[in-house]
């Protein structure tokens, strides 16, 4: 086993190599640069020599390589560098992003367990009934819909509902404080954006379940189970929801994964200060110390779920370990 | 297909089974499918026949109708340019389906072709190609599109190579595996040892084997480019006016005057959901008939 | 109500005055103390260094922190000339020897948050990093100081500017609201970066809390030199990039107000859905959107090309209409609107693409286009991924170039490579572009068009205008200048149409209406010190309840 983990530990590091020179060349072939946009956007008169004073401050006057190495080897020794626009230390400027995207992500994670789970067992129980094709339409239809979309529509409805039964407009905080120092501004600011994105990853949920379901309960036991004239409450309960709960939570974990750093256009209609919108701005404002920082963080997150739930298999079932 | 036909039940020898027996039988197996077919086919006479449907000009300006709500004339009202909202969404769909069609097709014959090569040679050129292929799969599609984005700028064709690229290897990774279980039969073996070049072993015995995974493929991405090209419009990074398209529609001013005119961002988010969810439908149900080991679900 | 609105800003608008709409006069009230005013910023911060900086994404939520030499005044900032102290003494010391010597005496009461008495050090220190920046040190404004011989301090309470030549353009400059007095000691301590990241001034508040992409908030300064203000304790500045997620916050009751502009039609949703909750301020603005196109790229070398396009464009149309759901509306030439500098109505209409008739205009826009053998032009307009007003605008020009038979699409790009577009000569054909100035000074505002000037994206040659422009900046009286812009003005705009206008900014604040004290001024980087704002409590309670 262990043997094993160090083997998958080990084939993470060419993909974590990969992505980083990935996004660095991707980033080198961006047009403009960011010192001309500093001392020529607002204002008219940019000075040539400003100009070139910020290109050797931001080191992109350097050749190619040495600017890769100098990445890379912040990288190794956990220096990501500072912004280039704003001049703060990268991992300050994501520190500060990170706590909002995590309570987002565990907001919407429940959210989409409470409506996932049951949903997806009445589904697999009713299987090919009017129950089941309801559900596989409900769950089809939050893939479909964009949670952007959603979260229009749950501000639209906020303002119109509140004005009209309350006597006065209502929109939640557009600006985030930590749950410890104010619960309820926070929680009201966040409870939309985890419902909105919510939905769309229980309908993911709610698929695995149903279908992780129908294989449990076409397995032999089951038949036995049934067989044995026990409850179908009991069989569902007891037996196989059990042993279908482990993929269910495999995608519930790479779903969390997305959720860190996928959440780039539903975080700019909540005005939500997280990792999305920050790599939005980022990107647009040719910030390239701050784009490759954020996108090695969602890759790491990725590849380390990704290596859990392998491990976890693993542990699981003892012949992937020897394939 | 081939295991529809194979199914005898409803060949009773009293006449030969026609078209619409097939379609019937295919209408009571898969219903949902059928309709992301309806859906489908809807969009497609939309697309085609937009400039026979759309009773206005979808990108002329006309502000003595700014913002009109619904009415006989207007059929989803208008928008802040006092653009017919009904037409444009019309030929938006043209706009989602070249956007889709275009990713999904080019997309999946990318991968199509790097997943049979990869299989196919083997050794050090699949282990390089798994890992490059590694890396892409470790980005969310839509950082990976937004970062593609930055580089060619916008508008509809740059929306599509931003899309299409990071769907290669996620098709590459799916034909690969199934390619690899053909790569060992037998018949392979034996045109090998007959001296049939590559091309020939590949094109006649490995992929008509890896059609199943490759279409699969293929109408998964058809949703999921709609979605992400909304996404990037939505930002202000994809499609840009005046060119109709749906997710363009939802930002702007669909936002700043949702309030006093609500129609202007719902019948876009509509759109995209129906069309999305159409193509999911019909995805599912191409899954169903290709894959039997997945038939259950 | 609407009606009367629109018949009031017209008028406003006709006495080149700013106008207030909404409940109560505010004269009649008596400044309260206390509470906390928030505002909405729609954009975010860069640094908190104004000497380099030139957005309002920064003087919203830092300008409040420090003081400045002299500024428009708070009580009339729709005046581009009325300028008073702020930690100078009296009033705004007038020119000597010859137009070439300004003596600002420094007030002795002044100190800064740090506890740091403030002397004419300071200003000097301040200035000096401004005009004369060191080596490897930036500095947005060197060339608005050009004419600025040397900076001295003949004892602790003096400052003497010496000018090499005179010019009408020192003052305005100097009372831009970039120029952030810093303390000499954090200077030579800490170094010229330090105010990037760090905030000490004399301003009316004092920092309290940064949180990047999220907020910043400022607390009273009990010190401040402007005696009985602040009237707020403090304020908190909310970033929110998205036009609509900041009307919302407003209609929401999460903001008071948001001080860049709306336009008119979202002012109108807010007044319908809150009444006399809101208040609304309106005034031209001294930003204006330029085509510009590109002379180096085929067909725009053809100067009937570049008029044909301006032709088409109905300028009297889109102020009547393009301006309900844009942030523009004022029609105008190279000068800011209602400026002494600037064409009256009959001088605009003998410009080409001004005239009234709009359809005779673009009859002879076919005519040229025929002419020019460029019946079926095609053109990508480059755009900056910015939605108001740049897109809405583009949206619109589309539209109105498709009238003369002109087939248009729109190339958008984010703001950096958008500029690095422009300057690349080559990869453009015909761009949006804009002008945005804080203080009116045309003289200065106008070199925009100048060829060769390093903010013309134009790319063309011409003798007469460089000649002009020099004949302008030696001229000293204004009947004169005027005359000279107007040649100026009809070779850019009808002559050559090297560039053309599209339409004048118009600035349009909806606030809610227990917000008291603040006047709107020409552009969204004036009068943003915030000292003088106070919040009527009972109201505010009564509108958002407990």
């Amino acid at each position: 086993m262990y043997g094993y983990i160090v083997k998958r530990l080990l084939m993470l590091l060419p993909t974590l190599l990969g992505a980083a020179i990935l996004v660095f060349l991707l980033l080198r072939l961006v047009p403009g640069d960011i010192c001309l946009i500093k001392f020529g956007g607002e204002g008219a008169y940019a000075d040539p020599e400003q100009i070139k004073q910020c290109q050797e401050r931001l080191g992109l006057t350097q050749p190619i390589y040495i600017q890769f190495v100098e990445y890379i080897g912040g990288y190794l020794t956990f220096d990501l560098g500072t912004s280039m626009w704003t001049g703060r230390a990268v991992g300050h400027e994501i520190a500060i992003r990170f706590e909002l995207s995590l309570q987002i992500a565990i907001m919407a994670t429940l959210t989409s367990i409470i409506i996932a789970i049951p949903l997806g067992v009445i589904s697999a129980a009713k299987q090919n009934t009017a129950v089941d094709y309801f559900v596989r339409g409900f769950s089809i239809a939050g893939i479909a819909m964009p949670s952007f979309w959603l979260g229009i529509l749950i501000i639209l409805g906020l303002l119109i509902g509140t004005q009209e039964f309350l006597g006065r407009p209502w929109m939640p905080p557009i600006h985030y404080k930590p749950i410890w120092e104010d619960p309820i501004h926070n929680i009201s600011q966040l409870i939309w954006p985890a419902l909105a994105t919510g939905y769309r990853y229980s309908a993911v949920a709610t698929r695995m379940t149903r279908s992780a379901m129908l294989e449990v309960l076409g397995e032999d036991y089951v038949r036995t189970a049934r067989a044995k004239g026990l409850v179908e409450s009991v069989i569902i309960n007891k037996h196989a929801l059990k042993n279908a709960m482990l993929p269910v939570v495999t995608i519930i974990g790479m779903e969390f994964a997305f959720l860190m750093g996928g959440l780039v256009v539903t975080e700019q209609v909540f005005n939500l200060n997280g990792i999305g919108k920050l790599f939005v701005e980022s990107v647009t404002q040719s910030d390239f110390t701050l784009t490759q920082a954020l996108v090695m963080l969602v890759v790491t997150i990725f590849i380390v779920m990704n290596f859990i739930v392998d491990v976890l298999y693993a542990w699981l079932d003892p012949r992937i370990r020897y394939s | 297909m081939s295991s529809i036909d194979a199914t005898p039940e409803t060949n009773t020898g009293f006449r030969r089974t026609t078209v619409w027996d097939h379609i019937s039988r295919l209408i009571r197996r898969q219903p949902l499918g059928t309709g992301g077919a309806i859906v489908i086919i809807m969009m497609l006479f939309m697309a085609l026949f937009a400039d026979v449907i759309a009773p206005f000009d979808p990108e002329a300006n006309s502000f003595e109708y700014m913002l009109v709500p619904p009415s006989w004339e207007f059929l989803m009202g208008t928008d802040q340019f006092g653009r017919d909202l009904f037409s444009r969404i019309i030929y938006g769909a043209r706009t989602a389906l070249f956007v889709g069609f275009a990713c999904a097709i080019v997309g999946a014959f990318g991968g199509l072709v790097l997943g049979v090569a990869s299989a196919y040679f083997g050794g050090w050129f699949d282990l390089i190609m798994q890992r490059i292929i590694d890396v892409f799969m470790a980005f969310p599609l839509i950082i990976m599109a937004l970062a593609i984005v930055s580089i060619f700028g916008t508008g509809t064709d740059k929306v599509i190579i931003a899309i299409t690229i990071p769907f290669v290897p996620r098709c590459a990774r799916v034909v690969r595996s199934s390619a690899l279980a053909v790569r060992e039969m037998p018949y392979v073996d034996a045109a090998r040892s007959i001296g049939y070049g590559h091309m020939r072993i590949i094109m006649k015995h490995i992929a008509p084997n890896v059609l199943a995974p490759f279409l699969i493929m293929l109408t998964a991405f058809l949703g999921e480019a709609i979605l992400l090209e909304a996404s990037l419009s939505y930002l202000g990074l994809g499609v840009q006016e005046p060119t109709p398209a749906w997710g363009l529609m939802l930002q702007g001013g669909a936002e700043e005057y949702a309030e006093s005119a609500p129609w202007v961002p719902i019948w876009p988010g509509l759109a995209i959901t129906i069309a999305v969810f159409g193509f999911n439908l019909f995805g599912d149900a191409v899954r169903d008939i290709l894959d039997p080991k997945l038939r259950t679900r | 109500m609407k009606k009367l609105w629109r018949s009031a800003a017209t008028t406003a608008f006709a006495l080149g005055v700013a106008a207030i709409f909404g409940p109560a006069p505010a004269k009649a009230d008596t400044p309260q103390y206390g509470d906390e005013l928030r505002l909405v910023v729609g954009s975010n911060i860069p640094s908190f260094d104004a000497h380099i900086e030139s957005t309002f994404g920064m003087i919203h939520p830092i300008r409040p922190f420090y003081s400045v030499l002299i500024r428009v005044n708070p009580d009339n900032p729709s005046s581009p000339t009325d300028f008073v102290c702020d930690v100078c003494e009296g009033t705004v010391p007038k020119a000597t020897d010859g137009g070439t010597k300004f003596t600002f005496k420094i007030r002795k009461d002044i100190k800064f948050h740090d506890g740091t008495p403030l002397t004419a050090h300071d200003v000097k220190a301040t200035f000096d990093k401004i005009v004369f920046p060191p080596e490897g040190i930036a500095s947005n404004r060197v060339a608005y100081f050009r004419a600025v011989e040397s900076i001295t301090t003949p004892d602790d309470y003096t400052v003497v500017f010496k000018l090499k030549t005179p010019t009408g353009t020192f003052l305005p400059s100097v009372a831009m609201p970039f120029n952030f007095i810093y303390a000499k000691k954090d200077l030579d301590t800490h170094g010229y970066t330090w105010h990037q990241k760090n905030v000490n001034g004399t301003g009316a508040f004092k920092f309290a809390e940064y949180v990047p992409g999220s907020h910043v908030r400022g607390e009273k300064y009990e010190g401040f030199h402007h005696k009985g203000m602040p009237y707020l304790d403090g304020f908190t500045a909310i970033a929110a990039p998205k036009m609509s997620v900041r009307l919302q916050a407003i209609r929401g009751g999460q903001a008071d107000i948001e001080f860049r502009g709306f336009p008119p039609k979202a002012r109108d949703d807010l007044v319908k859905a809150l009444g006399n909750d809101i208040t609304v301020q309106e005034s031209d603005w001294n930003c204006v959107l330029i085509v510009t196109p590109n002379h180096e790229v085929k067909p725009m070398d053809d100067p009937r090309v570049r008029r044909a396009l301006s032709l088409a464009i109905d300028r009297k149309g889109g102020s009547q209409y393009l301006s309900k759901i844009a942030i523009v509306k004022t029609v105008g030439g190279i000068v800011f609107p209602g400026h002494p500098l600037a064409a009256t109505e009959a001088e605009l209409s003998q410009l080409a693409g001004y005239g009234n008739d709009i359809e005779a205009n673009r009859a002879e826009a076919k005519r040229l286009l025929k002419e020019a053998g460029h019946e079926n032009l095609k053109v990508t307009l480059h755009n900056r991924g910015v939605d108001q007003p740049y897109k809405v605008v583009g949206t619109w020009l589309i539209d109105q170039w498709k009238k003369i038979g002109v087939q248009a699409d729109q190339w958008v790009q984010p703001s950096t490579p958008f500029y690095a577009t422009l300057r690349s000569k080559k990869d453009f054909t015909i761009s949006l572009d804009f002008n945005c100035q804080s203080i009116i000074n045309p003289i200065a505002d106008i070199s925009k068009y100048l060829p060769g000037a390093g903010a013309n994206y134009a790319y063309f040659q011409d003798e007469q205008l460089v000649k002009w422009y020099d004949e302008l900046l030696a001229e000293g009286d204004e009947g004169k200048q005027r005359e000279i812009i107007r040649k100026y003005e009809k070779r850019v705009l009808d002559d050559l149409a090297s560039q053309f206008i599209t339409l004048w900014w118009y600035k349009i604040n909806p606030y809610r209406s227990y917000v008291k004290g603040w006047k709107i001024a020409p552009s969204h980087y004036l009068n943003q010190a915030l000292d003088n704002i106070w919040i009527d409590q009972t109201e505010k309670k009564r509108q958002l309840g407990g």
